[in-house]
């Protein structure tokens, strides 16, 4: 019988679960899960604080998951070191697990720069992971005035979130626009607007020069006055475990299509995992949900003794703020085609007879449409373009791919 | 599994599907009150031109992409088909950024819904297939086109 170690128990980690009883019903799965709760949908944290969700319903699985698929689960752990040679597993306790195979499913941690003073502010929190969420919600008070650093993503996210439930919440960035990884210049002024609107202020292209009693100063000269404080300026993967065994580190854990490291039966996936990106051909940490799933899935097969490859990584991203969604995909390279109304902006670009990538504002009509076609590099020639670029539409494809898609199972 | 396929030539575009499946959701027995003067939000949609034109649906596919994507976990297998639990849903459109036939949209409530074979509702068997008057939406076995 075979025994599979699985580092971290995030979505990857379930899906790497997923992925081995679908090809092993007998092995022993171990899990090492540093947080004390079941896999949850991390990215639901907010939605958490907006009341759009609960404890409950956050739950990725049916609370028998780990029952059903044999896991046995170690709540409150974390790996210390793997052992490649003896093939085993030490973790923070001391405890020894052997493996045949282990999948590392660490996750990233927040990043969090020196700043001057910040040891003196009181009420600071990060915003990862569900015990963050419930120290933060336990802080606001309808009149707290939150500062957010950070206007990516999580930071965003967060601020949506709270809004509703504070007095204020105020969020700088050192980059000059809003949600700088995945949005241009354009894009990302539409959504500002759009937050300002909502009552979100913003000082962009700005930082913390020191926190002194409440206060943020800011290297602009500006002060903040605030309550409460979310640091939410990046992550960085966790790739130490892989990177002290010996194994090829960049920024994340250097994956094949097949989730293995550079050490024998041990696997990666997830956000701390660096895989291929079909849109550049090059290897790059993709810290989103599907990726993570896809990743975890083709490990746990892999691990199992089967084989599956995971060659469709790219960047993609849905995120909407009160009602206005983004949408993201690929890279952003090439010709431009442009469509803009008062509320919304549609971005294509294409190069080599490929769409390469999209962002969309309040027009993400069938936008998986687009994806599909760079995700599975279809030849812009095969199909009109011309009617494709104007709104997503199946219409443009031939009727001989039309048939197929259409005419049977798929 | 039987799945709804579609006869490009024999659609006249009229929309019906789309009303139907839009009344075999509402949970109303009189389609003129649960339609009538309002938005509908139909999970099959009439796509197409003047000269040809089809009803899409989702394609319950065996590898889904929505499934696995879900940040919510709102999205899964119930045997082969794939079915959306929307108290779980929080309207993040990731399913509708991976979709590729476009059959994931918002209801009117702002989370998403799509073709469950009308095998949970009143109807009990695809309401798009039931009332198509031209016979242009099946609901059969098949295996993958040629």
């Amino acid at each position: 019988m075979k025994k599979y170690v699985i580092i971290g128990n995030g979505v990857a980690a379930a899906a790497c679960i997923e992925g081995i009883r679908s090809a092993d019903s007998e092995g022993e799965i171990m899990v090492v899960s540093r947080e004390k709760h079941p896999v949850y949908c991390r990215p639901l944290i907010s939605y958490y604080l907006q009341g759009k969700t609960d404890t409950e319903r956050m739950l990725y699985r049916s609370p028998d998951f780990y029952e059903r698929n044999a896991c046995r689960v170690l709540y409150g752990r974390s790996a210390a070191k793997i052992d490649p040679e003896a093939r085993a597993v030490t973790l923070d306790d001391g405890a020894v697990l052997p493996y045949d195979s282990v999948c590392v499913a660490a996750g990233s941690s927040p990043f969090v720069p020196p700043m001057e003073g910040l040891d003196g502010v009181k009420e600071k929190y990060s915003f990862m992971t569900l015990d963050d969420t419930l120290e933060l919600e336990k802080a606001l008070t309808e009149t707290s005035r939150v500062l957010i650093v950070g206007a990516g993503l999580i930071g965003l996210k967060c601020a949506e979130g709270i809004l509703e439930r504070v007095g204020s919440v105020t969020v700088c960035d050192l980059a000059d626009r809003v949600l700088s990884s995945v949005l241009d210049a354009d894009c990302a002024a539409i959504m500002q607007r759009w937050l300002e609107d909502k009552g979100v202020s913003f000082l962009l292209a700005d930082s913390v020069e020191r926190f002194k009693g409440g206060k943020a100063e800011m290297k602009s000269g500006a002060s903040v006055d605030f309550d409460v404080l979310v640091l939410a300026v990046g992550v960085r993967p966790n790739t130490a475990l892989v990177k002290d065994a010996g194994g090829n580190v960049n920024r994340g854990i250097v994956v094949s299509e097949r989730m293995e490291t550079s050490i024998p039966d041990v696997y990666a996936a997830g956000d701390c995992a660096e895989g291929d990106d079909v849109t550049t051909g090059q290897k790059r940490v993709l810290a989103i949900l599907p990726n993570a799933y896809m990743q975890g899935r083709t490990a746990g097969v892999n691990m199992a003794g089967g084989s599956e490859v995971f060659d469709k990584g790219m960047p993609m991203n849905s995120i909407g703020f009160f009602g206005l969604h983004a949408m993201t995909a690929g890279s952003y390279d090439g010709e431009v085609y442009e469509e803009k109304t008062d509320g919304s902006l549609k971005r294509l670009f294409t190069k080599d007879g490929f769409l390469k990538g999209f962002m969309l504002i309040g027009c993400d009509e069938r936008a998986g449409i687009y994806t599909s076609l760079i995700r599975d590099k279809v030849p812009l020639a095969s199909i009109d373009f011309d009617r494709m670029k104007r709104g997503a539409t199946t219409a443009a494809f031939s009727s001989e791919i039309r048939r197929k898609k259409f005419g049977g199972v798929v | 599994m039987k799945r709804v396929y579609v006869n490009e030539k024999w659609c006249l575009a009229c929309h019906l599907c789309e009303y139907n499946c839009a009344f075999a959701n509402s949970g109303m027995t009189d389609m003129a009150l649960a339609l009538k003067g309002k938005p509908i939000y139909p999970r099959i949609h009439v796509e197409g031109d003047e000269r040809i034109s089809y009803a899409v649906s989702c394609r319950h596919c065996t590898d889904p992409m929505c499934v696995k994507s879900c940040i919510a976990g709102a999205l899964s297998k119930d045997g082969e088909v794939i079915r959306i639990d929307k108290n779980k849903c929080v309207g993040c459109f990731t399913c509708v950024l991976v979709c590729p036939y476009g059959a994931l949209a918002p209801n009117e409530g702002g989370v998403m819904q799509k073709c469950e074979l009308c095998l949970q509702n009143s109807c009990g068997e695809p309401a798009c297939v039931k009332g198509c008057p031209n016979g242009a939406i099946v609901y059969e076995e098949r295996g993958a086109a040629e």
